[in-house]
């Protein structure tokens, strides 16, 4: 038997609330299946569950704020036969498409999404929705009666914007306070990158053409290959390297905030599969459908101010991971190459690295390495 | 399709991407990726999405003649030959 527990979405995650439940008790799961969807702070997640067997129980109701390490349910890992669903139990067992704030509502005020009207695109539940429903239906009904478990902390009635803000405020104050950052910057001539870009994507259809986003990752991806002390994780007093790459990668959400979940075992993809895989990513992250394993997993973290913004960034480090890149904006400027002097789109590659786990020599290696790396595209 | 009902089509389709935006409140005749805070992956599923929905594909050396609402709407406009609409 298993107790399946509220997961650590985050490096200062202290609680989530249950959103709801994919499986019911009797059905089988296996590991890496999704059983419910959470909301944190910074995002709304689809919890994969780490063990196979049989869902016995179900511990805690949807809408329930949890600290982390709560047992939200039971599950035999021997199969054996469980309990049909109790129907006090209430169980959303297919995705409903909703904002991210919405559901946090929905979470606050007890309701049901499966019986909301989606006003917004393709039916899409927004907010106001939410609201009329909670009118519409007046006071929450009862909670179910679930087995005994810790009292649950009382939702807070903060606005999801608020939430977020505080929890990158922990994140990133904890990360300049406990992490000895230094920084190193190169700024590379993507001249032969774009233009191979360009060739490329005229031949592509549109729906398969590739960003430079997806070049600039598989490039750091390929970099650590060559400097691997920058993949790895700062445990208790020591560094643990990774065998996976898993980037991070940054990625702002509308009306505030940013997530960097992982793109998994990013070093090993094509640029095709990468560029389906991003897609895929920034997509479900904005949709508040990011999966638990991609929230904990990352590596290292790569953000990049794509055609806008400014041309550098010194990002600050993710704890636990020990490394972040950020690239500034592609910018026109003249540059020396070969003994004249040309326009050509420049990128300024910022690392912020822990001096606690390597030095500015390697540090440099893996910046140096990208950036060949880089303006070699055929390569990636 | 006339120039009125691409335009309806385009401001669904980019409500559909930018699902907090109010189009309402879209200046016409100013980059609407700043508008609406589009980053370049926003504007390649935009792309892909008129690619599907009206046949027309559009090359990323046309991106910049299609920065603005109505730049983009005359564009899909002389590209399928709507009525009244004059090349340029």
């Amino acid at each position: 038997m298993a107790e399946f527990v509220m997961p650590a979405l985050g490096a200062d995650m202290s609680a989530g609330t249950l959103l709801g439940w994919r499986k019911r008790p009797g059905d089988t799961v296996a590991r890496g299946d999704i059983i419910a969807d959470v909301h944190t702070d910074k995002a709304d997640v689809e919890v994969e569950v780490f063990t196979s067997g049989v869902v016995e129980k179900l511990l805690v109701g949807p809408g329930e704020k949890v600290p982390v390490g709560t047992p939200l349910a039971v599950i035999l890992e021997d199969g054996k036969a469980a309990p049909v669903l109790p129907p006090s139990v209430a169980v959303e067992a297919a995705h409903i498409l909703a904002s991210p704030s919405a559901k946090a509502l929905a979470a606050e005020l007890g309701v049901d999404l499966a019986s909301v009207r989606g006003s917004g695109p393709k039916g899409r539940i927004q907010r106001r929705d939410v609201e009329q429903a909670a009118k519409a239906a007046g006071p929450p009904p009862a909670p179910p009666a679930p087995a005994p478990r810790p009292a649950p902390a009382p939702v807070e009635p903060e606005g999801a914007e608020a939430a977020m803000r505080r929890a990158i405020a922990a994140a990133m104050a904890r990360s300049k306070r406990e992490i000895p950052h230094f920084y190193l910057s190169e700024t590379i001539d993507l001249s032969r990158t774009m233009g191979w870009l360009a060739q490329e994507n005229l031949a592509r259809p549109v729906q398969d053409r590739l960003l430079h986003g997806v070049l600039l990752l598989k490039a750091v991806a390929l970099g650590l290959r060559e400097v691997p002390e920058l993949n790895a994780t700062w445990q208790g007093e020591e560094v643990v390297p990774s065998d996976a790459i898993h980037l991070g990668v940054a990625i702002f959400l509308r009306g505030g905030g940013l997530v960097a979940p992982a793109l998994h075992d990013a070093d090993g993809q094509t640029l095709n599969e990468l560029m389906r895989s991003f897609r895929d990513l920034v997509s479900r992250a904005r949709a508040g459908r990011l999966r638990s394993s991609e929230m904990t997993d990352p590596t290292i973290t790569v953000t990049s101010l794509g055609e806008r913004g400014t041309e550098s960034v010194s990002p600050i480090i993710f704890p636990p991971q020990v490394a972040i890149i950020g690239f500034g904006r592609l910018v026109e400027r003249p540059w020396v190459s070969e003994g004249q002097i040309l326009p050509c789109p420049l990128v300024t590659a910022t690392l912020a690295a822990d001096h606690r786990v390597t030095d500015g020599h390697r540090a440099a290696a893996f910046l140096t390495a990208v950036s060949r790396l880089l303006q070699e595209p055929e390569g990636l | 399709m006339t120039t009125d009902e691409i335009r309806d089509t385009v401001l669904r389709m980019l409500g559909e991407i930018a699902p907090e935006a109010d189009l309402g409140e879209i200046e016409p005749d100013v980059d609407f990726r700043e508008q609406l805070d589009l980053d370049s992956m926003d504007f390649l599923n935009f792309v892909i999405a008129v690619d599907e929905e009206l046949g027309i594909g559009i090359p990323e050396s046309d991106y910049p003649r299609v920065a603005t609402l109505e730049s983009f709407v005359a564009y899909l406009a002389e590209r399928m030959g709507a009525p009244g609409v004059e090349a340029g």
